[in-house]
């Protein structure tokens, strides 16, 4: 007996109907989400858009029946720079700037070499990250060129998560490559040792951490070395982010097949060799999706330094709107806000993290 | 020979390595001790025993300010799993959910899903757990108009009050002019770390269901299918058995994170262990020694939490081959 396929569906209705209406179970599912939005979404639109004040009037904002994005407008610098001085806020605008044009540039750069393979990328790679971060600190810092010193207790907003973020990353992964490798080495003492340092690391939090940081190192370095907060703080976050880098390096360097360290020892490759150039590479490409997303946790941990009383983006939007009656009852706008800035950049980073994940073998 | 040679230098290497790394810590331990001594800052674990003096707003059992800083350490410990065991359990089911849901057919459904797990996995769970205390606490009317979400169930900007057993009977919430007596109380900051925890992990947790149920083989699914079985009988009698042993160490390591991530109650004024020893450390100024318990509490916690996850794994590894 021969038996024809079941007809594919063709046209609107019937696709529609073979996708939303498919069975009992996915019928009811469409019924609850359609009138779930039915519900919801004209009153969302029209806090947000339709009822919303978008210029920086406070007494508008009190009477509207909806979203306060004048907020935003009227706070955007302090939230944006923290307690920065106000008449100097250019500085850390182009220092934000300038460091964003590096991370997107290097975010680029797989996509770029992917288009054109005789691209050499390579040493304007090199030139921006020598060049992005001097430019940062000398904007930032000043105390040169005729730009007046300003304190790292005064930097904030956007540029301190950014610098978090970037300086974790660059010191947190030579430091999980070294421990990864120790940790898969020939050395039982330093393999006890990586593995003692990197289980310890992810059975804590990252809280105490930073609470551990801010309180013991002042007592450990002399204070003419002057360990100040942002410094203390960036130790806690590189340990930490490095401990969970080291683990998804080390996983990855466990998955190369066997035969691939053989055939380099059979080439006569010692193990850094066989480690640099037969491993590594290899592992580093399997595991560029689990490093993208170490990468993102640790942006978004870059938050927690509120708690150690350093005003990131989460903790000058506090500052800037807590203390000021006008626009205290506007946070959730606040919120939405900084939550748009941390989610273009996470998004970012792991979209651009494909670009260097292996494509079917 | 040779190999003898280096396997000699690899030791006298370790040996060196770990003389450097003794002398470091010793040179650290008694830098810090010699500082702290030069500061006036006392040391020593003898202050557990003394009385703690501040209040705990909630919590498993009452605490009087009486009570030593040792029972407060405990109280916060119990602060913490109360948030953070139904928490996981919410997670794990709202994430398997959501995790099935992102596969589904019905492009509504999946929609929804991805949009929710792309959502919630690329902002910060600080922000979220201040964005859920700001809802539940300004924007909620105050206790006198509470919402009433179900007969006797409150919801005001004072928490969420329930009926719960008490005195061998059911205690109800009632209404009053300021407040609302009887029942459960569970307060705006409890509430706004369990609903921020399991939303935020439920979304790491679908990711991880999602990539478990894919790897089962496809020739299962069609195997499934050819045998008659309908999508749900598929899920159920084939993909999820063989998902589930290789889930339990994904899913372990989530709820983990979540136990750990629940320390940033601090930052919404929770009393579980690390906002405890923060007041504790504030009051005494024994950092090192506050911080050495709360490190030691979370290690023993995760090394208790991989033992269930291996005892699980293996079982369900003995349950699938039989």
């Amino acid at each position: 007996m021969k038996r024809l396929p079941p007809p594919a569906p063709i046209g609107l209705l019937p696709w529609l109907r073979s996708r939303l209406f498919d069975g009992p179970a996915s019928s009811l599912a469409t019924v609850l989400i359609l009138l779930a939005a039915a519900w919801l979404l004209p009153g969302a639109l029209r806090w947000a858009v339709s009822g919303a004040v978008w210029s920086a009037d406070a007494e508008a904002c009190r009477q509207a029946a909806g979203a306060c994005w004048g907020m935003v407008a009227e706070k955007y610098r302090p939230i944006l720079f923290g307690r920065y001085p106000y008449e100097a806020q250019w500085r850390p605008l182009c220092a934000t700037a300038l460091l964003l044009a590096a991370i997107v540039f290097s975010l680029l750069a797989p996509a770029l070499t992917r288009r054109k393979p005789g691209l050499r990328l390579w040493p304007w790679l090199g030139a921006a990250w020598v060049l992005a971060p001097a430019g940062f600190l000398l904007l930032m810092g000043g105390g040169a060129f005729g730009l007046a010193a300003v304190p790292t207790e005064l930097w904030g907003g956007l540029p301190l998560t950014l610098l978090l973020a970037t300086a974790g990353i660059a010191t947190a992964f030579p430091l999980a490559l070294l421990v990864a490798l120790g940790r898969s080495g020939p050395l039982p003492a330093v393999r006890a040792l990586c593995a003692v340092y990197v289980e310890t690391v992810r059975s804590i939090p990252l809280v105490p951490a930073l609470f551990l940081a801010s309180f013991l190192i002042p007592l450990l370095v002399p204070p003419r070395l002057s360990a100040d907060v942002l410094l203390r703080v960036q130790v806690a976050i590189t340990l930490f982010a490095a401990a969970y880098l080291a683990e998804a390096i080390r996983g990855a360097l466990a998955s190369v097949p066997d035969g691939q360290r053989q055939a380099a020892a059979a080439l006569g490759l010692g193990w850094w060799g066989t480690q640099r150039h037969i491993l590594l590479p290899q592992a580093l490409r399997a595991a560029a999706p689990s490093i993208a997303n170490s990468f993102v946790n640790l942006f978004k941990d870059t938050s927690l330094v509120v708690v150690v009383g350093l005003y990131e983006l989460t903790g000058s939007l506090e500052l800037a709107l807590s203390g000021d009656p006008q626009w205290r009852s506007y946070h959730l706008e606040g919120y939405l806000f900084i939550g748009a800035l941390y989610w273009l950049g996470c998004y970012a980073l792991s979209r651009a993290s494909r670009h260097l994940e292996p494509r079917g073998r | 020979m040779s190999a003898a040679r280096t396997g000699r230098a690899a030791w006298l290497l370790q040996i060196a390595l770990f003389a450097a790394l003794a002398a470091g810590a010793w040179w650290l331990a008694g830098t810090a001790a010699e500082e702290m001594r030069a500061r006036g800052i006392r040391s020593g674990f003898d202050f557990f025993a003394q009385p703690a003096g501040f209040w705990i707003s909630e919590g498993v059992f009452e605490f009087d300010p009486a009570e030593s800083y040792l029972k407060a350490f405990a109280a916060g410990l119990a602060n913490t799993l109360r948030v953070a065991l139904p928490a996981i359990a919410a997670a794990l089911l709202l994430g398997t959910l959501v995790g099935i849901g992102r596969l589904a057919r019905n492009p509504l459904l999946r929609g929804l899903c991805t949009a929710y797990v792309e959502t919630l996995r690329n902002i910060p769970l600080l922000l979220q757990l201040f964005t859920w205390y700001y809802l539940l606490t300004a924007m909620l009317p105050p206790a006198a108009e509470a919402i009433e979400l179900l007969p006797h169930v409150f919801l005001g900007s004072g928490g969420l009050a329930l009926p719960w057993v008490a005195d061998g009977g059911l205690s109800l919430p009632q209404r009053g002019g300021f407040a609302i007596t009887g029942g459960a109380h569970l307060s705006p900051e409890y509430l706004a770390l369990f609903i921020g925890l399991t939303g935020y992990t439920a979304a790491y947790i679908a990711e991880s269901v999602r990539g478990g149920l894919q790897s089962v083989s496809a020739g299962q699914r069609q195997a499934a299918a050819a045998l008659g079985l309908t999508p749900r009988q598929t899920l159920r009698l084939v993909t999820l058995p063989q998902a589930l042993p290789m889930l339990v160490p994904p899913l372990a390591n989530q709820s983990l994170n979540l136990l750990k991530n629940s320390s940033l109650a601090v930052a919404i004024g929770y009393p579980e262990l690390v906002s405890i020893a923060n007041t504790t450390l504030n009051q005494t100024g024994r950092a090192v020694e506050c911080i050495a318990v709360v490190l030691a509490v979370y290690l023993l916690l995760c090394a208790v939490g991989i033992a269930i996850a291996h005892a699980l794994e293996s079982r369900l590894r003995h349950w699938e081959r039989a």
